[in-house]
């Protein structure tokens, strides 16, 4: 398996990170992250000494620098050596790598890939998640399975019926049919399902207070490879937007998932959900965190027994596709193309390297 | 739900319409090609061979806009197509259909 190298990921919630070393591994590489002293911004650095290669996470701050917790090795937000042990010379190559950090949306995105290609812009927007016109739930739970599984499980809502029935799934999600739209210039998935009559699940019920049958709209949206939008529209059965686009008399709820690759076989699961109504009201709050982690954790559960399965089958395992997997399938398949393209610059630059010698 | 819904905007967009009551999904090319079939990973191969096996729509009709190639008029929209079909919202509309 190959990550999809050189784009934006998201790493940690803002409010994780603080004054304390705070060791993440993303794709495979180790980083410490700590927030800095002097501007309020996230560092992130490589979470390996240079000398003997000890956790700088399990090291201590001083200011605005890391003090390997076994020889002392002094590092500055630029990942540079200020200080070795015992000695006025710090050799030229005493540096661990930096990597760019945006906070935005109540996300920490880093950068994995190359220094010189990070570009703020190309990073995916969930606003509601730091809008004071939503209050927002949230979490992170480590998944034991590589992310592409989070990402089939997430593209095809029709597993609620099954897996979440009782919670959030039931009957009519999984009999509704979908729409797929798939923008290859942009790289955006977009998945429809809107349900014109359908029962209210209890997570939503009790949420909402609607009783009876609901109109049931879900429209994902996925930026490849780590940002998933569910836009959740809830309303008593027949009641539609106006014709200018207002929409007072539904319920709106953005559930956000941050798909971040730890390893290759485990993943980083954020899970978000912001609403527009019952703002601030604390009980409907502590529902919707204790119901939506149950979700979340019953996704976790079966994606790691499939993760199981997988490492014990034969690569070439055939599985069968049907109608549901039609947004799954993109997905897979613009994650592959993102995987492929993330190394291209990095070999032509060796290539000509090469050329020239 | 209408099975003709339009939410992405960009200029090479491929859909894949589930027919309603049916197994049968219908994938229409940015160029405005449609074709059938009830294995979408026949449809995918087909849709990304483009323009190979893509006929043009046919000539007895008005050309068609590919951003909005599977789109009615607002005015025929079904009245539970959702707001951002007929008008873009703006906190709605996906990030990347704004570059």
């Amino acid at each position: 398996m190959t990550f999809a190298r050189n784009q934006w990921y998201v790493a940690a919630y803002g409010h994780e990170i603080g004054r304390e070393l705070f060791g993440r591994t993303i794709l495979g590489e180790p980083l410490v992250f700590y927030r800095s002293e002097e501007t309020g911004e996230v560092v992130a650095l490589a979470d390996r000494c240079v000398h003997r290669r000890y956790p700088l996470s399990e090291s201590r701050l001083e200011g605005d620098t890391i003090v390997c917790g076994y020889h002392g090795f002094t590092y500055d937000k630029a990942g540079t050596c200020v200080f070795v042990p015992g000695q006025a010379r710090i050799p030229r190559t005493a540096r661990v790598a930096s990597y760019p950090v945006v906070e935005q949306d109540s996300f920490v995105w880093v950068w994995i890939g190359d220094r010189d290609r990070a570009d703020e812009a190309l990073i995916p927007r969930a606003p509601w998640l730091a809008d004071p016109d939503y209050t927002t739930v949230c979490g992170m739970e480590p998944l034991a399975a590589r992310y592409e599984l989070l990402v089939d499980n997430l593209m095809d809502l029709s597993h609620e019926t099954y897996l979440h029935g009782g919670y959030i799934g039931t009957p009519e999600v999984a009999n509704t049919p979908i729409t797929t739209e798939v923008d290859e210039d942009n790289k955006i998935i977009y998945v429809s399902r809107h349900m014109a009559d359908a029962a209210c699940p209890p997570f939503y019920s009790k949420s909402t207070g609607i009783e009876g049958r609901i109109t049931r709209w879900q429209d994902i949206e996925y930026h490849p490879p780590c940002l998933y939008i569910l836009h959740s529209r809830i309303a008593p059965v027949g009641v539609l937007p106006n014709e200018d686009g207002s929409d007072p008399d539904a319920f709106h709820v953005e559930v956000v998932y941050a798909i971040t690759p730890e390893t290759e076989h485990s993943t980083h699961d954020f899970w978000a959900v912001a609403r527009d109504f019952a703002l601030g009201d604390q009980e409907v709050s502590d529902f919707l965190r204790e119901n939506n982690r149950t979700v979340v954790m019953q996704d976790v559960v079966a994606l790691d027994i499939l993760e199981q399965v997988i490492q014990k089958e034969p690569e070439d395992y055939q599985e069968l596709s049907i109608n549901i997997d039609t947004g799954g399938l993109a997905a897979r398949r613009i994650l592959k193309r993102m995987a492929a393209e993330s190394d291209e610059p990095v070999k032509a630059a060796k290539a000509a390297k090469a050329a020239k010698a | 739900m209408s099975d003709r819904a339009a939410m992405l905007r960009g200029d090479t967009v491929y859909r894949i319409h589930w027919e309603l009551g049916t197994d049968v999904l219908i994938g229409v090319c940015h160029c405005g090609a449609e074709h059938d079939s009830e294995d979408p990973v026949e449809l995918w191969e087909w849709l990304l061979a483009h323009p190979d096996g893509h006929e043009p729509p046919s000539t007895d009709q008005p050309p068609v806009d590919p951003s909005a190639a599977d789109q009615p008029p607002a005015d025929q929209l079904p009245a539970d197509q959702p707001p951002a079909a007929r008008e873009p919202v703006v906190d709605r509309q996906p990030v990347g259909a704004q570059s």
